[in-house]
């Protein structure tokens, strides 16, 4: 597999959130808008990369029975410096997403990459694949981000679409909406594979 | 602490700011296991047991290590919560797991396989972390977990018995699994934010 390769699998192809159903809490929590979304995303990135990195690095010191432990302490410990750089920095994305920076710690596709990636290849092509996944899972993130803060709020990264007495879904914006939004993405891309695999 | 607010913080955590439809906390194992009413049920049952466990060991952990001045005045360990209570979860899971096995083999039998999955259960983090947050006393604290986990197998089984009904009806091709399956919980989320404002 080529670097592109290894970058690529997480754009689409194996896409953690809508291909793989991995991490669909924050999926359907931060997602209210694009800028929360794209927060998330980056937050969540910037843990791939490093537990990927870190864990490919001890893969060979670390022995078998003990690694499901060290794995989750290595995450932990990533989970906390963004925890607090986003407390300094950025305090009010810090607010909105509240709860959900510690839980980072939990979300199934960093513990599934440092089991199926990173504990078995070396540190630069985990590197490659954590940076694909981040942005795979960043990408679904922004979409159902942006689709439910178009419906729901009338705007775009906080930026008024329509005028401001021009009806709103506010249901997509709600909980009801996350699960409404995800489900029809998740149609339309099943839909279209299976109109490429009738074609061929 | 007056009878009725640990009546409205039971109704709250079931109903209201049920773990799934309002703050979205394990909904990989909500859709993950919710085919068939009988390991629904079983799902269900673990978290119960887990979380209220969980919650009785994490917060005196919380109030008598990590919080400020609470080892020794002028150390605050609060920055610490988030490693300390995974690495909690993830062995008190296997403690429960082992002791079950040797004293309630029957309850093993029903629970076993729901257990090891229950440590990447971002309910049971989540609603331990959202216990100390919300400043709970122990009592309190303790309710809350136990009427979360109630909320989440209440989810969970309402689901599993939607979908067992599904499961006899042609889905077209593009809509049958996750799609249609989001798009029921959306629309029970929908039925459960009719509890808002039944108590705050």
């Amino acid at each position: 597999m080529t670097g592109l390769q290894n970058f690529t699998k997480g754009l689409w192809k194996d896409n953690p959130v809508l291909r793989m159903l991995l991490g669909l809490c924050p999926t359907l929590a931060v997602t209210t808008s694009a800028i929360d979304a794209l927060g998330m995303g980056a937050a969540t990135t910037f843990v791939l990369l490093g537990s990927n990195v870190v864990i490919s690095t001890i893969r060979r010191v670390v022995p078998a029975q003990a690694r499901i432990p060290i794995f989750i302490v290595v995450i932990a410990s990533f989970v906390t410096i963004v925890d607090l750089l986003l407390q300094a920095y950025f305090p009010i994305l810090a607010r909105s997403l509240g709860v959900f920076i510690p839980l980072i710690v939990v979300n199934c596709i960093i513990l599934g990459r440092a089991e199926a990636f990173a504990s078995k290849n070396g540190p630069a092509s985990s590197l490659v694949d954590g940076l694909g996944m981040g942005v795979g899972f960043m990408l679904a993130l922004l979409v159902i981000g942006a689709v439910r803060e178009v419906l729901g709020s009338g705007s775009i990264f906080g930026m008024p679409l329509f005028p401001d007495d021009a009806p709103r879904a506010l249901v997509f914006v709600l909980p009801p909406g996350a699960f409404v939004t995800l489900g029809c993405i998740l149609w339309l891309m099943n839909d279209l594979d299976l109109r490429r695999s009738r074609r061929v | 602490m007056s009878d009725q607010s640990i009546f409205v913080l039971v109704l709250g955590a079931i109903l209201v700011n049920n773990v799934i439809f309002a703050r979205f906390l394990g909904v990989c194992p909500y859709l993950g296991v919710s085919k068939r009413q009988d390991t629904a049920f079983g799902m269900g049952m673990a978290v119960l047991f887990v979380m209220t466990i969980c919650a009785a060991i994490t917060w005196p952990i919380e109030h008598y290590v990590l919080a400020r001045g609470a080892l020794a005045p002028g150390i605050d360990l609060s920055f610490m919560r988030t490693i300390v209570f995974i690495l909690v979860i993830a062995s008190l899971v296997q403690l429960v797991e082992i002791v079950l096995k040797k004293t309630a083999p029957a309850l093993y039998q029903a629970l076993g396989i729901f257990l090891p999955l229950i440590t990447t259960n971002c309910a049971i983090l989540g609603v331990a972390i959202l216990a100390v947050q919300n400043k709970l006393g122990y009592l309190q604290a303790l309710v809350f977990s136990f009427s979360s986990a109630l909320g989440f197998a209440l989810a969970l089984l309402l689901f599993a018995g939607i979908r067992e009904r599904l499961a006899l009806h042609k889905v077209p091709r593009a809509l049958a699994g996750a799609p249609i399956g989001l798009i029921t919980a959306g629309i029970l989320a929908m039925a459960f934010m009719g509890f808002a404002g039944l108590g705050r």
